[in-house]
């Protein structure tokens, strides 16, 4: 059992987490994920390293409720513990060397993109960081990266932090003005990497793009997070899970990342059913004991 | 012994299965074993021939006669001694074990008629021995101070070149039985039939082993890859808790080559060897286009959904798993067999594509049996070699062609050759590919030193197991590619006497 060592909600739907597992914490490098699995019927999930203390033996995730795991798993609580907590898994990401570089989040790719910007940093490196979210209120970690980056701007969909637009705007206003980026390094939704890509395509700079497909055991044998990269399928958890920008097949990704969805929907409504049952529950029994008391009183009067 | 009077009945004595059509909708397992009466009978169609060629058949070398001949006096509980002595893991070898091409194929009374069922004798006194655990750990106890007994009195004139006369016979080299190696430590990375067997073997001299595991259940293959109505797992579960009893230390969730390596394990952790049992998990593709369409998968995805995460009953289980209702699977092996009747429990309609014919199906013939009887269509000499998909990405047909046997190839099998112009398709909206596995890489890729061939199999001598660094020792489908859970075990017994050995050496003593 993997002890839960602390637990805070980042916004509305994403949460960190710290986890006591002290020999992945010592092994683990930015880019890498941990598999873990709440209970004995709970499913295997990926999740890529947030951060790690070596000394304190903890690993940090954070994650988004998407589903019926993630809402589970936000909903525990410091001193409990998960069944199963595997890693590190996958390769680092490749940043050895590297002077000069641009790391991009969108939303819960932030988490992923940090560790890789504190790196670089603590390397030597000059890191710019760009992150994207839908809206203001799911802004993440804008301080931990304001202490690592040489330059950092949050982007939102809606404009509600001021900047409004998508994150490969300033990726190429600051190509257009000399960034001199060797490297670029994007963490996020599909359809974000492959625009970054895109962008970075034509300039000609070196991008990883971090693939985050389906996974059953996460070490190689089932097959099931082929990501297509120039002509050929490779597996995300022992060949990547970067992967060369350029290569990726984003369209394929995104088709292939579907094929659960109908299981997937079906297993989060139970879960929020489950809880909105709990929760009616809760709030009946809670009726019932006012009532109770109420009742009590008068009799006693 | 009194000579037995031998049953001449030419079959072997039925084994009661499920009925096809209810166990085609369940996980339940297939075969349901004998009962005491029917072992009894199997056990006198034995001979006791005196040249045992069974027992040369026999990768772990169970004394197949004499554990026969006990069975047939009714005395299971020593039969069951005899067994576990030599073999491990009885009850899983009883029913997974290729029998027909092993013990059961040279069997005396095959000449004529049906060879005695071994296996299913086997299967019958570990599970006897499961129902009985007092009797049984009495029984095996007792056995192995009697051949305490014997082996101090042949000490004294018994020299090591006795051994050697033994591997030359090419029987399985056991650990004799006065070693102790108490206080030594030993890893074994993977906790496949392989190191399961070399863990046990140890522990019973003493060793303190640990037993490292990638995956969160042990058990390797017969955890992930047979299914519940093949092998039931809580008879794996009762076979390794058995293990931990005597001595055997499991760390599940560890990846070796990430978590630690093996030199970290030598030089860091304290272990004086180290018994790599990887395994082959890695799938192999077709390579042909289509292959990623949506729907298409390998056998490994279907088995470790099923198996490992027991999918079979989600939602109860959170790991879900899709079948299809037209489901092709495409190989000729025990692993497409596993994966069509899967898919058939999980409700598609499976059709099996094999590009060779029946006869040369590499799966056992019971397995290939129980399919047919379960309803699963063959589609013999077709081998596919375009998936076609909808406007969504989901497959919806496999264009095949028709094969026809040429000459025989490097195999010995008959080469399929296309037919040209029989291009058809065949409609499915599940296709799994079951063609074999290859091995994991990663130790070969973190152990600097360690000598692998091109195919990444480790490279390790035949009789102890011993790789190019010293103290370290692999066997298994890691050394000789995918094959059989008992050639794995006898693998993991011939690596624990080289281990043994290479211990005692190493401490200045002798064997």
């Amino acid at each position: 059992m993997y002890p839960i060592v602390s637990v805070e909600a980042l916004n509305s739907e994403v949460t960190r987490m710290e986890i006591f597992a002290p020999q992945v914490a010592k092994k683990i490098r930015p880019g890498q994920f941990i598999m873990l699995r709440i209970d004995e019927k709970g499913e295997r999930i990926p999740l890529t390293m947030n951060d790690c203390d070596p000394v304190a033996g903890t690993v940090t995730i954070i994650f988004q409720q998407v589903g019926a795991t993630t809402i589970r798993l936000a909903s525990m609580l410091p001193g409990q513990a998960i069944q199963d907590f595997v890693g590190p898994l996958g390769n680092p990401t490749e940043l050895d060397g590297v002077k000069r570089a641009c790391v991009i989040g969108g939303g819960l790719g932030t988490a992923i993109a940090y560790p890789q910007a504190k790196w670089l940093h603590d390397h030597g490196a000059e890191v710019d960081v760009i992150t994207g979210f839908r809206t203001k209120d799911l802004v993440i970690l804008e301080k931990e990266i304001a202490e690592v980056a040489a330059w950092h701007k949050v982007m939102t969909d809606d404009g509600s932090n001021g900047n409004k637009g998508v994150v490969t705007a300033p990726l190429q206003e600051r190509i257009d003005a000399g960034a001199g980026y060797e490297l670029v390094s994007a963490v996020g939704p599909i359809i974000m990497m492959k625009f970054v890509a895109l962008t970075t395509k034509a300039a000609g700079i070196k991008t990883l793009v971090s693939m985050n497909p389906l996974m059953v055991d996460g070490t190689g044998m089932c097959g099931g997070c082929r990501v297509k990269v120039g002509d050929q399928y490779l597996h995300a958890c022992v060949d990547g899970p970067d992967f060369d920008g350029h290569l990726v097949d984003y369209d394929d990704a995104m088709r292939r990342g579907v094929a659960y969805r109908k299981f997937e929907n079906a297993a989060r409504e139970r879960c929020l059913w489950a809880a909105k049952a709990e929760k009616i529950e809760e709030q009946q029994e809670a009726h019932d004991r006012l009532a109770e008391t109420e009742l009590e009183g008068k009799v006693g009067e | 012994m009194p000579r037995l009077e031998f049953n001449r009945q030419e079959a072997k004595t039925p084994m009661p299965e499920l009925d096809p059509v209810e166990r085609a909708t369940c996980f339940s397992e297939v075969a349901l074993g004998y009962s005491a009466d029917d072992a009894v009978n199997e056990a006198k169609r034995c001979i006791q021939c005196k040249n045992k060629p069974c027992v040369k058949g026999c990768p772990v070398g169970v004394p197949i006669p004499e554990f026969i001949a006990l069975v047939a006096e009714g005395d299971f509980a020593e039969a069951y001694a005899y067994v576990k002595d030599a073999n491990a893991l009885p009850a899983i070898c009883g029913r997974v074990c290729p029998q027909e091409t092993q013990c059961e194929g040279v069997c005396t009374r095959g000449r004529r008629g049906e060879p005695v069922g071994i296996g299913r004798l086997e299967r019958f006194v570990a599970d006897w021995a499961f129902e009985h655990p007092e009797e049984a750990a009495a029984a095996l106890a007792e056995k192995l101070a009697v051949d305490d007994e014997v082996k101090s009195e042949l000490s004294l004139d018994d020299s090591p070149a006795d051994n050697s006369e033994l591997l030359e016979e090419g029987s399985v080299p056991v650990i004799p039985s006065d070693v102790d190696l108490t206080g030594h430590r030993v890893a074994m990375v993977g906790s496949g039939p392989a190191a399961l067997t070399c863990a046990g073997e140890l522990a019973k001299h003493g060793c303190d082993v640990v037993v490292f595991e990638a995956l969160h259940k042990v058990g390797g293959v017969l955890t992930y890859g047979i299914p519940e109505f093949r092998l039931p797992k809580d008879l794996v579960a009762r076979e390794i808790s058995s293990l931990e009893e005597a001595g055997v230390t499991f760390e599940p969730n560890s990846v070796i080559g990430k978590l630690y390596d093996i030199e970290e394990l030598m030089n860091e952790e304290g272990f004086e060897a180290v018994f790599v049992g990887t395994g082959a998990g890695l799938p192999t593709y077709l390579n042909i286009e289509g292959e990623g369409l949506n729907g298409v998968s390998v056998a490994n995805e279907l088995l470790t959904r099923v198996n490992l995460m027991k999918a079979y009953d989600h939602p109860n289980f959170d790991t879900p798993v899709f079948a299809g209702e037209r489901c092709i699977v495409v190989g000729g092996g025990n692993v497409a067999m596993d994966a069509a009747r899967t898919a058939k429990r999980l409700g598609a309609d499976v059709t099996v594509v094999y590009r060779r014919g029946l006869e040369e199906m590499p799966a056992r013939a019971e397995e290939i049996h129980h399919a047919q009887e379960e309803g699963i269509t063959f589609e013999l000499l077709t081998n596919p070699v375009r998936l076609i998909g909808n406007d969504e990405g989901w497959i919806e047909g496999a264009e095949v062609v028709s094969m026809e046997l040429g000459e025989p190839d490097a195999s010995g099998r008959r080469r399929p050759v296309e037919i040209a112009g029989s291009e058809h398709v065949i409609p499915c909206d599940m296709f799994i590919i079951a063609v074999g596995s290859k091995t994991n890489p990663l130790i070969a890729k973190t152990t600097p030193g360690l000598e692998v061939t091109s195919r990444n199999l480790i490279i390790a001598d035949e009789q102890t197991g011993a790789t190019s660094i010293p103290g370290v020792f692999a066997g298994g489908d890691a050394v000789i590619g995918a094959a059989t859970v008992i050639l794995a075990m006898g693998a993991g017994k011939r690596a624990a006497y080289g281990i043994s050995e290479y211990l005692l050496r190493c401490s200045g003593e002798q064997h």
